[in-house]
């Protein structure tokens, strides 16, 4: 098993790799001189030439990589433009708000969606499937960012439930348990839009694995002997049923995180997503290239914990 | 349009053969797939969404770009449907081209997505090997990137040189480009998985050159599943266009697309009072999306069975 997990982490480097080379590829095509964004307009040429050898512009752009690349791994992404602080002390605190909001949808998406998902496949066709399943098409369908444009319409601006966005009630300096509750109150409207979107593939997900377990021929057996229905299901079905379910729950972790992305900005998030946007409208490279490498990495973290999660449950599993 | 000449061509085989009338399997798909009531009213629905695109000129006699400064921001009235807007143009008639222009990127991205996917996909299971190896890798490259982050990347980086008018194609290449690998992973496995199978064993027993394996046997027997990707894949592609669009990072005014209608919805006074001006787009992104998610789910169960 640990050899299994050795392997499949060397195997993430070449990949990695990959990726940076890419990411680094695409922001050199970005138009704009990087040297404006930190001189005076007014600087003269030379100041311009030095500037430009400072920022190690002038060095083929291979050698731009590899010295990019080997900050990188230190943790040095250089400075942020729009902060004027170095990216790694910028992201932390924005991650954080990020990760708050997550936890929270990711907690509720899967309590309630795996126990849905189960007792709509036990009754399939019933009405509390069929219902279920509308659910699930329409919260597929729905953008994310037109179903919360609806509910601040509803519950912010004609009901006034909630606040229409930020993190916490500017002016209103709470702390402790009062602050808190600030929190909490402002992440309902964005936490139901996350929850609710996730929901709808999770259940159709549960229902999907379950049924093909309950289809099998060792639940007939189970059932066949006598079995309660409840013991069947629980402790016979839903141990193989959850095995499909486990690598969602490491594909979910990515997923998250970029679909917070355009509703942070709906919300006014103070998240990874909302400075994301904000890197790209004041083209802000250095900040911009340092969170596309945190998205890449998150998803391949994500896909590992599937990938592990998997041959953990699964003996069957090759662990070749 | 491929279904019907296919069905022709299959029947005149049969007919050669015996007159009797046989289910061919796209006969059999349609007769499952009229079964399914839901299925329809998806199909119906995006026929209905299609046809008010096409026909937009027919349907309202205003121009989406032409100005009028003497009737900004109406309300809806008898002259004005769903009113005008900063700018004096009909809203209504900014919908319906929209729609044609969601429609549109939808549509060719999906194509682009097709087209890679089914042959690094085809390639990869067909040829093994270390062809296969470096693909695969390649695919998994891609896939790591979650597709939100890098598409507004891409976008903010090289859309910025293209004029409002050719946005449209670089969103087109951007979704296409970067949601091939999921169908490239699937036509990959199923083209290893027919590989192995009797039919084609005994194909290949019988002599049959390699070449008419490939087009009698393996790419028929894929056809199915890329045509229900390509159709939920064409609902993702109108998802994402509109996401892009809405964070001003896809087709941007003055050309009108579902999602950067949507946009106007981010001034807080519009999301108050305007409600008309966002609302509608809206509601079509969500139409449409989810009627060809209806489409392509009953079309899967209808070409696929077991994947239920």
């Amino acid at each position: 098993m640990l050899k299994y997990i050795v392997r499949r982490i060397l195997h993430l480097i070449p990949v990695i790799i990959v990726i940076s080379v890419l990411i680094f590829g695409i922001i050199q095509l970005a138009p704009g001189d990087p040297v404006g964004a930190n001189l005076d307009p007014k600087a003269t040429a030379e100041q311009r030439q030095a500037e430009r050898e400072r920022l190690g512009l002038n060095d083929p752009i291979h050698i731009q990589y590899l010295k990019w690349a080997g900050r990188s791994i230190k943790g040095d992404f250089g400075d942020s433009y729009i902060y004027k602080r170095p990216v790694k002390d910028v992201i932390p605190k924005f991650m954080w708000n990020s990760f708050l909001l997550n936890i929270v949808v990711y907690l509720f998406a899967f309590a309630i969606s795996i126990p849905i998902g189960i007792i709509c496949a036990t009754k399939q066709y019933s009405k509390v499937d069929n219902f279920w399943t509308v659910f699930s098409i329409i919260g597929i369908s729905m953008p994310s960012f037109f179903f919360g444009l609806l509910l601040i319409y509803f519950f912010s601006i004609k009901f006034k439930i909630f606040p229409i966005n930020g993190m916490v009630t500017p002016g209103k300096n709470a702390i402790g348990f009062a602050r808190v509750k600030d929190i909490l109150y402002h992440m309902v409207l964005p936490a139901i839009v996350l929850t609710i979107g996730s929901m709808a593939s999770l259940v159709r997900y549960t229902r999907t694995s379950t049924l093909e377990v309950i289809n099998q021929d060792y639940i007939r057996t189970a059932r066949s002997k006598g079995l309660e229905e409840k013991v069947v299901i629980y402790k016979h079905a839903f141990r193989n049923a959850l095995i499909p379910i486990v690598t969602i729950v490491g594909f979910q972790i990515p997923g998250l995180f970029s679909g917070a992305v355009i509703l942070e900005k709906v919300f006014i998030w103070p998240g990874i997503g909302n400075i994301m946007m904000d890197s790209i409208t004041m083209r802000d490279y250095n900040l911009m290239m340092a969170l596309n490498m945190f998205f890449a990495l998150l998803t391949l973290l994500g896909n590992l914990f599937a990938d592990i999660g998997y041959a953990l449950v699964d003996p069957r599993i090759k662990v070749e | 349009m491929t279904e019907k000449s296919k069905e022709i061509k299959q029947k005149k085989v049969n007919n050669t053969e015996e007159q009797q009338d046989i289910l061919t399997p796209w006969k059999l798909v349609r007769r499952k797939f009229n079964k399914n009531k839901i299925a329809k009213v998806g199909l119906a629905i995006f026929i209905v969404l299609v046809l008010a695109a096409l026909l937009a000129p027919y349907l309202t006699p205003y121009d989406p770009y032409e100005m009028d400064f003497t009737k900004t921001n109406q309300k809806p009235s008898k002259q004005h449907l769903l009113g005008t807007d900063e700018l004096g143009r009909d809203y209504l008639t900014r919908i319906l081209y929209g729609g044609r222009v969601s429609m549109k990127v939808g549509l060719f991205a999906v194509i682009i997505e097709i087209i890679v996917g089914a042959l690094v996909g085809g390639v990869a299971g067909f040829y093994g090997g270390w062809i296969d190896n470096a693909l695969m890798r390649l695919v998994e490259v891609f896939m790591s990137f979650p597709f939100l982050p890098l598409a507004i990347t891409v976008s903010a980086v090289v859309g910025v040189r293209v004029p409002p008018e050719q946005k449209m194609y670089i969103v087109m290449l951007i979704i296409g480009l970067l949601s091939w690998p999921g169908l490239a992973r699937m036509v990959r496995g199923q083209i290893l998985s027919l590989r192995e199978q009797e039919f084609v064993l005994a194909a290949k027993a019988l002599g049959i050159r390699d070449s008419k394996i490939i087009w009698r046997h393996l790419i028929p027997n894929t056809v199915g599943y890329i045509i229900v990707s390509a159709t939920l894949g064409m609902a993702g592609a109108i998802m994402s266009e509109a996401a892009l669009s809405f964070l001003g990072l896809g087709v941007t005014p003055p050309v009108p697309t579902w999602g950067n209608l949507v946009q106007n919805a981010r001034d807080i006074y519009v999301l108050k009072n305007r409600i008309w001006l966002w609302l509608p787009p809206g509601i079509c992104i969500f139409l449409a999306v989810m009627s060809i998610n209806l489409f392509g789910d009953g079309l899967r169960d209808a070409i696929d069975p077991k994947s239920r």
